[in-house]
């Protein structure tokens, strides 16, 4: 009988319960360190503790009576470790929604691997009810695995950004369900056959793509959280398959955190989840840029760097808001600068940061913050919208569909209704924008052609550039 | 309640409800942070993966399933590797950005 070469013979029996009880403080350390996410300043500390938790568990794992040989081990962490620590290092925080998408992918795969190993380790002496709980286990895990990579390349540019429909596109994904609903049933059935769960497997790497690849790119932030939910819910699965409770319940921690994060971006786009994961099976896109109507009589003030330098630096309070197009333009250090130099002028400058700025849920934060901005002086959208009214100059810099009135005002609009940041209510507003070209949605903004506002047109860095030697010379 | 499903079940359901109450805490300049580092943690997966692939050889009589499962648990464990410790340093990485007017 081969036993454990960590663990003593002697010390054998009393294994399994300090093996429970330490899993009892990893659970914890990973609850406690989730909760000191919810101050910019104990996070550090927070994911530090959940990584010192993943110690402990991994560790503990290891004494277990059953695991006898370690060289696979040892050459699977160092393997692991050393890719994982390469992209986290050299990756740009304007890739952080690939990267998660990656590691959501191997989380995934690593979770189905786990539930199939699991009957290959048994040798298919399983019941039914386990059968189950690994079908469960591999279909998470696998539609995760082939979802991320899709939303990978579809963020990265691999694959179309827009919706990629075929003919027989739903007959094919529904059928595709009903065939992992009957080898599901057929393995737990006979549970010796070994083929099902094979099929299974394959079936569901299949509808993983099929799944993400008729999503737009614009809505790849919603469909990374989904996935972050499902890795989560593939582990807990795994940790039903293995009965562990350490698995079941850091898994669930993260279906939970992926599931708010997907409600909170589908909230901020005023979509259903549904209409964001099916939206395109049914009319089909429509939309088009055509939408342009007659602009004919509507005029724009423009404004050049000079003049924005005065506007704002006898300016009592600026507010910026920052979207995407600031960090496409790199202009995030640019944009630092020119909040700094107004404060030094006794300006009062924070900055509006809508949901969907970035690419990811609080991406545009991150991009803030690697330029240094100070995190006290990012605010979201429910804290700064009462703040507009009392504002003297917003300057709006590579942001469009997230400033339109219409989402407020015009009930034609196809975006009424989605939540945006009111800057039409504040005295002056500048937008830093490369010409009058209508955004992302192909919608025009009303915004444009409001009175009190002015358009700075040119390349965002450029622009910003300008203004702070504008300001300089004030 | 001796079996194994149902007590998981519990754990499961109750494990959800606290995830929902600590993580709609987070506020919205953590969420990216948020999503790796919950994300490093779903790599938990990993403990499952040093099971499967350093278990035992007799344990399993006469069962050919040895080779595969050592094979995917390898396989298992380097995906879950990268994650875990991706996750952990990249999030770690952006936190460290973060910081207050007066730490400057």
């Amino acid at each position: 009988m081969n036993s454990n070469p960590l663990v003593p013979e002697m010390l054998a029996e009393y294994v399994p319960v300090i093996t429970e009880i330490l899993y009892l403080i990893a659970i914890s350390m990973f609850i406690l360190g989730l909760k000191r996410l919810s101050s910019p300043a104990t996070a550090r500390s927070g994911n530090k503790m959940a990584a010192w938790a993943m110690l402990i568990g991994i560790v503990v794992t290891l004494f277990d009576q059953g695991i006898v040989s370690f060289e696979w081990i040892i050459a699977g962490i160092v393997i692991g470790s050393a890719i994982g620590i390469a992209l986290a290092k050299k990756v740009e925080m304007t890739a952080m929604p690939e990267l998660v998408a990656i590691f959501n992918g191997f989380g995934g795969g690593a979770s189905a691997v786990v539930a199939g190993g699991e009957y290959m380790r048994l040798s298919g002496v399983v019941g039914t009810g386990d059968s189950i709980t690994m079908a469960i286990g591999v279909l998470i895990g696998a539609v995760t695995f082939t979802g991320s990579f899709i939303a990978f390349g579809k963020l990265k540019g691999f694959v179309s950004g827009s919706p990629v429909m075929f003919p027989g596109i739903r007959v094919l994904t529904v059928g595709l369900f009903l065939v992992v609903l009957v080898e599901a049933v057929m393995f737990a059935m006979n549970s010796g056959d070994w083929l099902p769960l094979v099929v299974l497997a394959v079936v569901a790497l299949i509808l993983g793509i099929l799944l993400v690849i008729p999503i737009g790119g614009a809505d790849m932030p919603v469909v990374i959280s989904l996935l972050n939910s499902y890795s989560g819910l593939a582990a807990s699965a795994a940790g039903f398959v293995l009965n562990n409770s350490l698995l079941i319940v850091a898994g669930a921690l993260v279906g939970a955190s992926g599931l708010i994060l997907t409600n909170i971006m589908c909230v901020a786009m005023n979509r259903s989840l549904f209409n964001v994961l099916f939206g395109a099976f049914g009319a089909g896109e429509s939309a088009g840029p055509g939408s342009t109507e007659a602009t004919g009589d509507k005029t724009v003030r423009e404004a050049q760097a000079d003049d924005v330098a005065v506007m704002t630096a006898y300016a009592q309070r600026v507010i910026i808001v920052p979207g995407y197009g600031l960090a496409v333009a790199q202009a995030q250090h640019a944009c630092r600068e020119v909040g700094d130099m107004l404060e030094e002028k006794g300006v009062d400058v924070r900055y509006g940061i809508h949901p969907v700025a970035g690419r990811m849920p609080g991406h545009m934060n991150v991009l803030l913050a690697e330029a240094n901005v100070p995190y006290d002086k990012l605010f979201d959208m429910e804290e700064i919208n009462s703040e507009f009214s009392k504002t003297d100059v917003v300057l709006i810099i590579g942001a469009n569909d997230v400033v339109n009135p219409d989402a407020r005002e015009n009930e034609s609009s196809p975006i009424y209704g989605m939540p945006i940041l009111n800057v039409d209510e504040a005295k002056t507003t500048v937008v830093f924008k490369r010409s009058l070209n209508p955004g992302f949605a192909g919608i025009d903004n009303t915004l444009f052609y409001k009175e009190n506002n002015y358009m700075f047109f040119g390349d965002a860095k450029k622009s910003l550039t300008e203004l702070i030697s504008a300001i300089k010379t004030l | 309640m001796t079996d194994p499903f149902l007590i998981n079940l519990f754990i499961f359901v109750l494990a959800c409800f606290v995830g929902f109450e600590v993580i709609s805490k987070v506020p919205t300049t953590l969420h990216t942070p948020l999503m790796s580092g919950a994300n490093a943690i779903s790599g938990i997966t990993i403990v499952g993966a040093l099971a499967v692939a350093g278990f035992a050889t007799d344990l399993i009589p006469g069962g050919q399933g040895e080779l595969w499962a050592t094979i995917l648990g390898f396989i298992a464990i380097i995906m879950a590797t990268i994650n875990v410790v991706g996750g952990f340093a990249v999030t770690d990485r952006m936190l460290e950005m973060f910081k207050k007017k007066d730490d400057q």
